[in-house]
């Protein structure tokens, strides 16, 4: 393409970020892939099994954040409800193997399908509407699945579902923490890979059409619910297959895994990171997971350190840690 | 005749203060037609009519036959119609480039699955895309710094891209809504090329709102005008200049507005 103008050299941010000024040209962006991906692979043995432990909660924090990514970061929809399709994929396991006796990849069509239909029922009416109602209706939807899911037979009330069987692969049973470990990091890169495609397609441009301007978006043609309940139907398939090896990782759910409080860490890992940033999503989820074991040190008090570094980060980085561009 | 865009007794109110009462306003193809009248006449409110924005209590909007009252402002577009806001209104934190992409969204139709799978269909239509964009971008002059947040350049640059994300909707009928607001004298010189050339040599029929009376009066055929959300008159550039009722509902606003 031809040169920018020469006064003020702006091109606009992508959804990579800074890296796309830092790692220019394409074998240096496959330098930094394969190191990572090396770093990544060896990490469980290198870093013990505690370690592995946390890290595996940290890759599924990123597969959930990048989900909610699409969301709140493409679409700009704030979605307080997010630990709901977490929960939906969860219980679609849970249930069906252990009460049905499905095998678990049986139950993962059913666990997305099922993540579909309640994005469609809770998107469809509200997502017409023009403000931030979406969050509202979200939050009440978290809700009502995880105090559903208290209160039904089906879901083991609150003691919830134990016994899920981990599940099979040619023969092999996925069941070490290292095991689960590659599983989620498998599931992260294949996280990635969509949200960047996404990014760079004609459905991804336009939910940032939308976002940024509905009116204009919708006199360049585009159906904004339509595009809205993709993202949301998206964000919810994300959700349902994180909370499905969620399911089978720990063999037990109970409704407390699915709290409020686990929707609004999904969000701050995006908003911390920086919205719509790939590299700063993942950030922002590993930050969510390790801070507080970094800080076991402190005791009690680490919650609260954990909590000023947050607002700190809010005030002087409001659009995420993840910088917008790296001048050159 | 059959017209390009037909709108019989249409009429607007908000909470019980009528916008535009009964007006009709047909429009052939192929032309440059104006529409002017003083501020608050209602002219964009009629343009948010066609566009599909507004819905009119009553009356009918046809455009090439088909009436646009039930459909979304994405639908009428569909259809043909594209047109470019009083105030900007480009795509912030986005490029150039990707901004007149957007018009492009509504005559393709590559979904997640397709961009998931980079299937080569998905790839050719993002070429495609880009093509489009880059004809129109060149199209209405702009040839460099396509990879530039838009709403960074110059403002009488930021009006073309505006213009060339409209023609990448490939439409038949253009609205433009004050193209030369805020334009030097030479940039309204090149917006009035652009114009004709873009009825000329693409078969666009232009439908512009403009304040710019010389501008209007050099550059339409025929000039429709609207007070109080009445049509009041119609009629070639001289007969509107002469025309007591157009001249008087002119006096009350600003003298010698008309150039007369």
């Amino acid at each position: 393409m031809s040169s920018p103008g020469p006064q003020s050299v702006e091109s606009r941010p992508s959804a990579w970020g800074g890296l796309t000024a830092l790692l220019d040209t394409p074998a240096k962006q496959i330098t930094a892939i394969v190191i990572m991906l090396a770093a990544m692979i060896v990490a469980p043995w290198v870093l013990g099994p505690y370690a592995t432990v946390i890290i595996t909660n940290a890759l599924l924090y990123a597969i959930l954040a990048l989900g909610l990514n699409i969301v709140v970061g493409y679409a700009g929809l704030l979605d307080l409800g997010y630990a709901a399709f977490f929960a939906v994929g969860a219980y679609a396991v849970g249930i069906l193997t252990v009460t049905f006796g499905w095998n678990f990849w049986a139950t993962l069509p059913v666990a997305v399908l099922a993540a579909m239909i309640a994005g469609v029922l809770i998107g469809g009416p509200t997502l017409r509407l023009r403000s931030d109602y979406l969050a509202i209706v979200t939050l009440g939807f978290g809700e009502i699945v995880r105090i559903t899911a208290r209160n039904l037979h089906i879901t083991g009330a609150a003691s919830g579902i134990s016994g899920i069987e981990q599940p099979w692969l040619f023969g092999w049973q996925i069941r070490t923490t290292v095991d689960f470990y590659y599983v989620f990091l498998g599931l992260a890169v294949i996280a990635i890979i969509v949200s960047v495609r996404l990014a760079n397609s004609r459905l991804g441009r336009a939910w940032l059409y939308v976002r940024h301007d509905e009116d204009a978006a919708e006199a360049m043609g585009i159906d904004r619910v339509r595009v809205k309940l993709a993202a949301y139907i998206i964000g919810a398939i994300y959700g349902s297959i994180g909370g499905a090896f969620f399911a089978v990782n720990l063999t037990a759910i109970s409704p407390e895994s699915f709290s409020f409080r686990q929707s609004t860490l999904f969000l701050m890992a995006v908003i911390l990171g920086g919205m719509g940033k790939i590299p700063g999503v993942i950030l922002g989820a590993f930050i969510v997971v390790l801070a507080p074991e970094v800080l076991r040190d402190f005791g009690a008090f680490r919650y609260l350190i954990f909590a000023v570094g947050l607002l700190l980060i809010m005030l002087f980085r409001p659009s995420g840690i993840w910088p917008v561009r790296v001048r050159r | 005749m059959s017209f390009l865009l037909d709108l019989t007794g249409v009429s607007l109110s908000f909470a019980g203060s009528r916008v535009l009462d009964n007006v009709d306003f047909k429009v052939p193809a192929s032309r440059i037609i104006s529409l002017i009248g003083p501020n608050g006449a209602g002219k964009t409110s009629l343009f948010n009519c066609i566009t599909g924005f507004y819905k009119p209590q009553q009356g009918s909007v046809r455009f090439d036959g088909t009436e646009t009252l039930k459909l979304k402002p994405h639908q009428v577009t569909r259809l043909g119609v594209a047109r470019t806001f009083q105030n900007v209104r480009l795509f912030r934190e986005m490029s150039v480039l990707e901004n007149v992409m957007s018009g492009q969204h509504v005559r393709t139709r590559a979904g997640a699955i397709d961009a998931i799978l980079g299937l080569p269909s998905q790839r050719r239509e993002e070429a495609a895309i880009r093509a489009v964009a880059a004809e129109c971008l060149t199209f209405v002059g702009i040839t460099e710094g396509w990879d530039r947040d838009a709403t960074t350049l110059p403002y009488g640059w930021q009006r073309r891209v505006e213009i060339a994300r409209a023609l990448a909707t490939q439409p038949r009928l253009l609205l433009l809504d004050e193209p030369a607001a805020g334009l030097t004298s030479g940039e309204k010189e090149e917006l009035i090329d652009l114009i004709r050339r873009i009825r000329g040599e693409r078969d666009v029929c232009i439908l512009l709102i403009e304040h710019d009376t010389g501008l209007v009066m050099r550059l339409s055929e025929r000039v429709s005008v609207l007070d109080h959300g009445v049509m009041i008159a119609e009629g070639t550039p001289k007969e509107i200049q002469s025309n007591p009722k157009v001249i008087e509902a002119y006096l009350g606003v600003e003298e010698d507005s008309l150039g007369l």
